[in-house]
């Protein structure tokens, strides 16, 4: 038979799922733009700009890095930039952008070997690189109030504290503003609801997992209530401030659950996310920053691997555990 | 009734829609069969005395055998002439010595087939030497031999025999069509698996993307009160030995076990039509129904196969090959394997001849891991695939061992899953290979 020359012989399965690393990420991006036009909203064009410089940085560093010329390639630089974006002062100036971003790609996860191979949220290691290095830019009173709808208003004129910074920040926002982002703080992380949204579309296409957001989120509200001294309102508020202020709902469900630096099994993932929450709240009520997801979800990041060694699943009929 | 749900498992595209409706046909007489010596799991046979080039054969009959408990007898699937006995090419990839017989175009059937006997006075002993002289073996595709699993050591007691109709592989609706078609014959070769085994119950799990069948089925064990027709929801790997047993009877066999080891033993509807023949006419397993399929193929079909039948005489009979094919398998497309060309026979445990276009075969190259644990999600048996993988890939095979990876059966739904496209059955067959030789050090 003439086409028998043409025929391919490789190993079982034959047929693939039409998921790629490109439509994963691809996803990831859908999931983001609730909260990207959630953030133009609240902060305007300064917010566009942000998300625009970090998400070309991104692309083009990552580009250059590997030689390729294919910019979108598997889509993973576009999220690294745009989660980086995410966790910066809506109105950050453009360098801080640039350097941030290509750090994130280059530190946090080429030097590593690339895509798969690093160990730490790469968006989280760009912002920590720069919380640190150009501390006045990230801490403090550099966040700008939202101007809801006005897209050409000049948002840094104005800067003030996160409702994280004390007790009056706290008292002067409430749950319903939390929920819907109108607060100062991150380009991406004020609005829980934007954040919702966008984190359905990966539930619904099985990219993420509910243990992760489950074990974060409910360790919050739990820690929230028992040692947040109910300063809010009463405790069970305060678990719910804790919750729904700052980084929380951002880490929770697109930073935590980044793939590559998050356990893959099951019971690993609740400790994962129950770790983080831990971390997050010691930080908060005891640490010397305002916030702390960004660390509570990198030290959590280092432990992934041997998360992930000690929570081997028993496997079909198997009777003893090991690993 | 099919409320358990086992974990993991994928959705694949079925396409079973392209033969599901085809009657099974009668193929045409093939002018020459070549039967290889080993179809089955066990001791390979050997050819009987007289088995010889040049020598005249006769339907059904015998030509070659084991002495060996575990294997299964051979019969001449045409009447004719043996021109030669030597290697031919084989499903599982390597050569096997086969049988080549030349049609006398007459069909002349053996003279001593005769029935069992009257089926209700026949001993469980009676029904298994049936059984193993017509040299059935489980048509899923395992081929084991089916005598032996109606033979468990005396201190394992089965209660349940289950008959596989899940036909969980996406595409192949040959056990579809023999549910429809002889409904019967099932359920009567079922009863004569129960009374061998001395059981109490027989269970029927059919997967309800084939709402006919279960029908037909359960018109056919009406009658029967220690027999039911399980209606399982769909989803792949569900006629996996392990998955079925669960979802059938909740029962969960040890990690190395086997059915038996929780009461039960397990047969593919075919496998009951073929004790069913073999105990009310006396014919021994000589043909089988093969799904003809995929997009390559032209005139699609379900047919009715004598074994030893050359590949591609069946594709000519389906219109031939088209131009866009890429991918030859035997069996299903999840577990089936790819052949290189069309030159071999179809033996006792074919299911399916399938052919896939450029559209289906994968050939890009995979990507690293991004860890995103769909295959570790996907996994009927709750292994870390992408761990053991991991392992395989770095030599690390003792490693791979405590990962669990003999429990694999290699269903492939991790690599089906898997968005960089790893070839992760491929790498956990090679620690599996890897331990195993081992072990035997």
């Amino acid at each position: 038979m003439e086409m028998d020359k043409k025929l391919v012989v490789s190993s079982s399965p034959h047929i693939r799922s039409i998921d790629s690393v490109q439509s994963v990420m691809t996803d990831v991006l859908i999931a983001l733009f609730p909260v990207a036009l959630m953030a133009v909203l609240l902060f305007g064009y300064q917010a566009l700009l942000t998300m625009a410089i970090s998400v070309a940085t991104a692309m083009l560093v990552e580009a250059l890095w590997l030689k390729k010329k294919d910019i979108f390639s598997d889509g993973s630089a576009a999220v690294t930039g745009l989660l980086f974006a995410m966790v910066l002062p809506p109105a950050a100036p453009w360098w801080l952008v640039v350097i941030g971003t290509a750090m994130a790609i280059i530190i946090g996860k080429q030097v590593f070997g690339g895509i798969g191979y690093n160990i730490f949220n790469p968006a989280l290691v760009g912002r920590a690189i720069v919380a640190v290095s150009w501390g006045s830019h990230m801490v403090g009173t550099v966040w700008s109030s939202p101007e809801p709808f006005a897209f050409g208003a000049d948002i840094s004129a104005v800067t003030t504290a996160t409702p994280l910074a004390g007790e009056a920040q706290a008292q002067a926002v409430t749950l319903a503003q939390l929920f819907v982002g109108n607060v100062p703080g991150c380009l991406g992380e004020t609005s829980a609801f934007a954040l919702l949204v966008g984190a359905a579309w990966l539930f619904y296409k099985g990219h993420i997992d509910w243990r992760v957001p489950v074990g974060f989120i409910g360790t919050v509200f739990v820690l929230g209530i028992l040692l947040g001294g109910g300063f809010y309102e009463n405790h069970l508020l305060t678990g719910l401030f804790h919750v729904l202020a700052g980084g929380v709902m951002l880490g929770a469900l697109f930073m935590a659950t980044d793939m590559v630096t998050s356990p893959v099994t099951s019971i690993g993932k609740l400790i994962f996310g129950i770790g983080c929450g831990l971390i997050t709240i010691l930080i908060r009520l005891w640490g010397t920053m305002p916030e702390g997801v960004t660390f509570a979800i990198l030290m959590m990041n280092a432990l992934t691997p041997i998360i992930d060694n000690f929570t081997v699943p028993k496997q079909f009929g198997g009777v003893k555990k090991s690993a | 009734m099919g409320s358990i749900v086992f974990k993991g498992g994928v959705h694949p595209d079925y396409r079973k829609e392209i033969t599901a409706s085809l009657a099974v046909t009668k193929m045409a007489l093939p002018s020459k069969v070549v039967i290889p010596l080993q179809q089955h799991i066990g001791a390979p046979c050997e050819p009987l005395e007289g088995i010889e080039v040049g020598a005249e054969v006769k339907t059904g009959q015998r030509i070659a055998e084991s002495s060996g408990f575990v294997s299964a007898p051979i019969h001449a699937s045409i009447s004719g002439k043996i021109t030669e006995i030597g290697p031919y090419n084989h499903p599982l990839g390597r050569p096997v010595k086969a049988v080549t017989i030349e049609s006398d175009g007459r069909d002349q059937w053996v003279d001593d087939l005769k029935p069992a006997g009257d089926p209700s006075s026949l001993t469980p002993q009676e029904i298994r030497k049936v059984v193993q002289e017509a040299g059935i073996v489980g048509l899923g595709g395992a081929t084991f031999p089916a005598h032996v699993k109606l033979s468990p050591p005396e201190e394992k007691p089965i209660d349940v025999v289950i008959i596989n109709g899940a036909e969980c592989e996406p595409y192949l609706t040959a056990d579809h069509r023999v549910m429809l078609e002889k409904p019967e014959k099932i359920v009567f070769g079922l009863k004569m698996m129960i009374k061998a085994l001395g059981a109490e119950k027989g269970i029927i799990g059919i997967e309800d993307n084939k709402a006919d069948a279960i029908q037909a089925m359960e018109q056919a064990v009406a009658e029967e009160d220690n027999i039911t027709i399980n209606r399982l929801h769909t989803k792949y790997p569900q006629g996996a030995e392990k998955m079925l047993i669960l979802v059938t009877t909740g029962r969960k066999v040890p990690s190395g076990g086997l059915p038996m080891d929780v009461g039960v033993v397990n047969h593919n509807v075919g496998t009951a039509v073929a004790i069913c023949d073999a105990i009310r006419e006396g014919k021994p397993l000589i043909e089988r129904v093969v799904t003809i399929t995929g997009e390559g193929i032209n005139r699609p079909a379900n047919m009715l196969i004598r074994v030893g039948t050359i590949v591609s005489n069946v594709l000519e009979t389906c219109g031939g090959l088209k131009e866009e094919t890429r991918k030859l398998i035997l069996g299903g497309p999840m577990m089936g394997l790819a052949q290189p060309d069309a030159d071999l026979p179809v033996i006792k445990g074919t299911s399916g001849i399938l052919a896939l276009t450029d559209d289906d075969v994968y050939l890009a190259e995979s990507s690293p891991c991004i860890r995103c644990a769909k295959c570790v999600d996907a996994c009927p048996v709750q292994l870390v695939p992408t761990a053991i993988a991991q392992a395989a890939e770095h030599g690390l095979f003792k490693k791979a061992e405590k990962l669990h990876a003999l429990d694999c059966f290699e269903c492939g739904c991790c690599a089906y899953v898997c968005p960089a496209k790893i070839p992760l059955t491929q790498l956990i067959r090679i620690a599996k290979a890897e331990i195993v030789k081992a072990k035997k050090k």
